[in-house]
């Protein structure tokens, strides 16, 4: 039996809503209640780093706005029918039926109804994502699950060189992610790859169309997504590379862009080349930071990351790695399936000079509270968590900096902590917030 | 007696207030037809396209957990929480004005799974409701209902008269299963009625100069004190940032104003039916004709009139000639409205007030009648006065008021409630939210939100050059198509 959620850091299913808003062109068609659309989307987006409705999305998202009639008795018609207006009315290129708890209480036949406009050869896809099936991590599992069985073209594959498909953050539930997606294109193209990359600007259909071209598919996550690059492999014949942890700072991109490079085929000269030129950059103003970090009162005792696996994952790597920090506590929130918690934790743990950090799985706000209050911190720590976590924060006499949803007290725009960049980026941030809780 | 506090659940607006969410026609012809009016009722109409609205658990979850004191808990799986985080934002803000130390909002999602929905969520209710007593220490514990809770048919009755003995606090269900209702603004009555039924009781006494204000967020609290003060009068903010306690004895106060009519009607008219509080009925104070009547109506509950009427004559000399000086600056600009139905109905008053022609209006929803059996008084006003402008009544249907403004070219767009401005502003139209429930507050509310039109209109970069840029998801079709093309002429 799942526990009770106090502070909720993800959100149900149906969030996978915010997945499709983030594919360009590409459009959710809501069949639940009148709330979802607007909760979910003020969860993932407005109220997590206002991150705005997108071209369909917010209030303008299409939702049957199932009532009493629906649950009693069915809201097939009424889904098909606002399936017909919507492929008047709105402008786009895949139509994505996503259901919540109501219809799949009830039981509505929602394949046959998208079958109906598929055999019509409209993009259509649905998918069955129920609030009470799993979280949206989950629901964008099954998401790409329809979209590779009732969208991409069964045909084989026209393999392409070079190009790689990108799996990684999940949309909008990381505020970063289209600043990611932007650096990690970069990084990418920097060792002569050509990044496929489904999401956010000047990809959408196109991107999902050549999916099944790709040399292979990069999954840089701890687990999510896994399933989907093996259905990727059975289906096209893709091999995969699954690289756990995503990279913030000098030594985790270097050691992915040599996997990576590896993987590819890539000459392993192309590589060193762009990393020593990336490299010179950072340490340059990794030096200039070096004065502040050596030489003031103002550094953060042990640290404390409250996120999903991707970020509680790698900023532990690149503190302890990079910036030279000890972890105390890291609380991984994403209900990481329990097959993969053992492997995910034994990453947390290479972090080399024996240094070892404690891991609890779980996104109850409750945990955290009281994991922390058994902890003595013998300076201000680190707090790299959500909004909630501000006022833990405040209690221990932290500094706080909101990274994980809910991020409701900063705006992002293409900000990313990953790479060179993204973290001389989160050094700033970081030592910002040291430094402004003073004057 | 219109309101029934034995009831387990408060029936839906639809019902209770012939509530409707479709409707195309003009004002008059609206307020003419409402069984407020003594019309003939009108009938909803549905549609056959729609954009996501929102439902009645928001609404209801946001009044209780900005209860001091109170734990809420959520017996729904995890996304009908998802409009915690924002309810979290506003917390923050309230506290923050108020001087307060911050806290995080004291909810907790009973995370129902696939489980619970063949076997039962009682369980994780039960479970729910003991860690909110564990965690929080709480004076009171809400329980809100959810699509899911509700279609299973757990028992929540039963799950808290079974806990009665083992928690020593009220456990107060709130019934708000968003398939219930199209109106949103059902979910204010489920919350109200849990306070009713479950913390508010006869009064010890009458406190003569007690005004019990609901509201949201309270942002004017210190000016309506200070106003107040005047004449000798005490305003207590309720329901969000009030405690426990001082719900407890709500019942004890001389008067109940409202901020919003579509917000206040079923706890006003029930504290005035059940305990003889007056419920002030008349406008909502936007604007200085709305403040005239706000106060007014204070005057007589209070029978205090001849001070208010001197307070009223004091206060609005103050902004006269500011009120003169902007409204010059906006004579003749054109505007197309989209709110709930208090505020939108409200505003179109302010709006003319300030000269500003309104081309369009469009509420949320619409009540024909309120708890207390009459048409809103801010509907009433429009029925009564000499223009009459086409009207229509939809649930945040973007879509619809999007072929409107391209149409109509207002040149300012008035709204309430997030998802909606953004794309008057996509289409390069100046839009205006109306986020701050106090915004054109009284008088001197009015001169600086006509100042805050004019800065608006001052500088159109933004919008102009975002027009420029982006896309609407629109099909040019859908443009030359008529608004209500998908809002049924069938009524239902």
């Amino acid at each position: 039996m799942s526990g009770v959620v106090e502070e909720i850091r993800n959100v149900c299913a149906l969030g996978a809503l915010q997945t499709v808003t983030a594919i360009e062109r590409a459009v959710p068609i809501i069949h639940a209640g009148p709330g979802c659309g607007q909760k979910l989307w003020g969860a993932l987006s407005n109220s997590n780093g206002f991150q705005g409705s997108g071209y369909s999305g917010g209030h303008s998202a299409i939702c049957t706005n199932s009532t009493e009639q629906e649950v009693v008795f069915g809201g097939t018609d009424k889904l098909r029918e606002t399936v017909e207006n919507t492929l008047k009315v709105i402008d786009a290129d895949l139509y994505v039926i996503l259901t919540g708890c109501t219809a799949d209480i009830v039981g509505d036949d929602v394949g046959d109804v998208a079958r109906g406009f598929q055999n019509d050869g409209k993009p259509v896809v649905v998918v069955e994502t129920g609030g009470f099936k799993g979280n949206n991590y989950f629901g964008h599992e099954l998401l790409w699950d329809a979209i590779i069985d009732q969208y991409l073209e069964k045909r084989p594959a026209r393999v392409q060189q070079g190009l790689v498909n990108v799996w990684t953050v999940l949309p909008y539930q990381d505020p970063f992610w289209a600043g990611t997606l932007i650096t990690l294109t970069k990084l990418l193209k920097g060792i002569g790859l050509t990044p496929n990359v489904i999401y956010g600007t000047g990809s959408g259909g196109s991107s999902i169309n050549a999916i099944p071209d790709a040399q292979f598919n990069l999954l840089l996550s701890p687990w999510l997504g896994l399933c989907t690059v093996q259905k990727l492999e059975e289906r096209y014949g893709t091999p995969f590379l699954h690289y756990p942890v995503l990279p913030f700072g000098a030594t985790e991109t270097g050691r992915f862009l040599r996997t990576t490079g590896e993987f590819a085929g890539v000459d392993a000269g192309t590589v060193e080349d762009y990393i020593s030129q990336e490299e010179k950059q950072y340490y340059y103003f990794i030096e200039r930071a070096a004065d502040l970090l050596f030489e003031t009162r103002f550094l953060p005792g042990h640290f404390v990351t409250i996120a999903d696996s991707f970020y509680a994952l790698g900023l532990t790597r690149f503190l302890v790695r990079d910036l030279g920090l000890i972890p105390e506590i890291q609380f991984v929130t994403d209900d990481v399936p329990t097959d993969q918690r053992a492997r995910i934790e034994a990453e947390f743990n290479d972090l080399g000079e024996g240094i070892a950090t404690r891991v609890v799985f779980g996104a109850d706000g409750a945990t955290v509270r009281d994991e922390l209050a058994k902890v003595t911190f013998r300076e201000r720590p680190l707090i790299l968590g959500s909004t909630w976590d501000r006022v833990i924060a405040r209690e221990l006499k932290g500094y706080p900096l909101s990274v994980s949803m809910p991020v409701s007290d900063r705006l992002v725009l293409n900000q990313s902590y990953i790479g060179y960049d993204g973290a001389l980026s989160l050094t700033e941030d970081i030592y910002s917030v040291i430094l402004s809780s003073f004057q | 007696m219109g309101i029934n506090l034995d009831l387990s659940e408060v029936p839906i607006r639809e019902n209770r207030l012939g509530a409707i969410t479709g409707y195309s026609g003009s004002i008059k012809d609206l307020a003419g037809s409402s069984s407020g009016a003594g019309g003939c009722a009108l009938k909803n109409r549905e549609r056959t396209l729609s954009q996501t609205s929102s439902c009645s658990s928001g609404c209801c979850q946001g009044m209780l957990t900005g209860i001091r004191g109170a734990a809420v808990v959520n017996h729904a799986p995890l996304g009908c929480s998802g409009d915690t985080i924002a309810q979290n934002m506003a917390n923050h803000f309230g506290e923050y004005f108020r001087g307060w130390e911050h806290t995080n909002i004291r909810l907790i999602n009973t995370n129902m799974d696939e489980s619970d929905t063949v076997f039962g969520g009682t369980e994780k209710l039960r479970n729910g409701i003991r860690e909110a007593y564990r965690r929080f220490n709480p004076q009171a514990i809400f329980i809100t209902t959810s699509c899911a809770s509700g279609i299973i048919g757990d028992d929540v009755k039963g799950v808290v008269s079974e806990l009665a003995d083992e928690i020593p606090v009220p456990i107060i269900p709130a019934h708000c299963e968003g398939f219930r209702t199209n109106i949103w603004a059902t979910g204010f009555d489920a919350a109200f009625h849990a306070v009713l039924t479950g913390l508010v009781q006869p009064p010890r006494q009458r406190r003569t100069e007690l005004v019990n204000i609901i509201n949201f967020r309270g942002r004017a609290k210190q000016t309506i004190t200070d106003l107040f003060a005047q004449v000798g009068l005490v305003p207590q903010f309720i329901v969000p940032f009030a405690s426990v306690d001082e719900l407890r004895y709500i019942s004890e106060a001389a008067a109940t104003l409202t901020i919003c009519g579509t917000l206040g009607s079923y706890l006003g008219t029930a504290l005035e039916e059940q305990y003889g509080v007056k419920y002030i009925k008349t406008l909502p104070p936007h604007g200085s004709l709305g403040m005239d009547g706000w106060l007014t109506g204070l005057g007589e509950a209070t029978g205090k009139q001849k001070e208010i009427a001197e307070l009223i004559a004091r206060e609005k000399e103050k902004s006269r000639t500011g009120l003169e000086e902007v409204r010059s600056k906006l004579e003749g600009k054109t505007a197309v409205i989209g709110m709930g139905p208090s505020f939108g109905h409200a505003y179109i008053g302010v709006l003319q007030e300030l000269g500003i022609k309104v081309l369009h209006g469009t509420s949320w929803h619409y009540d024909q009648q309120y708890d207390h059996g009459a048409l809103p008084a801010a509907t009433q006003r429009l029925a009564d006065g000499e223009e009459d402008i086409t009207f229509s009544v939809g649930d945040q249907q973007n879509y619809e008021m999007i072929n409107h403004l391209q149409r109509l070219k207002p040149d300012l767009y008035f709204s309430r409630h997030p998802g909606t401005s953004v794309w008057a502003s996509k289409l390069g139209i100046t839009a205006i939210p109306v986020v701050e429930e106090y915004t054109a507050f009284g008088y001197q509310g009015l001169v600086n939100f006509g100042w805050r039109i004019v800065d608006a209109l001052t500088n159109r970069h933004f919008v102009t050059k975002l027009a420029q840029k982006v896309k609407l998801p629109y099909a040019d079709w859908w443009y030359r198509q008529d608004p209500y093309t998908f809002l049924d002429r069938e009524a239902a």
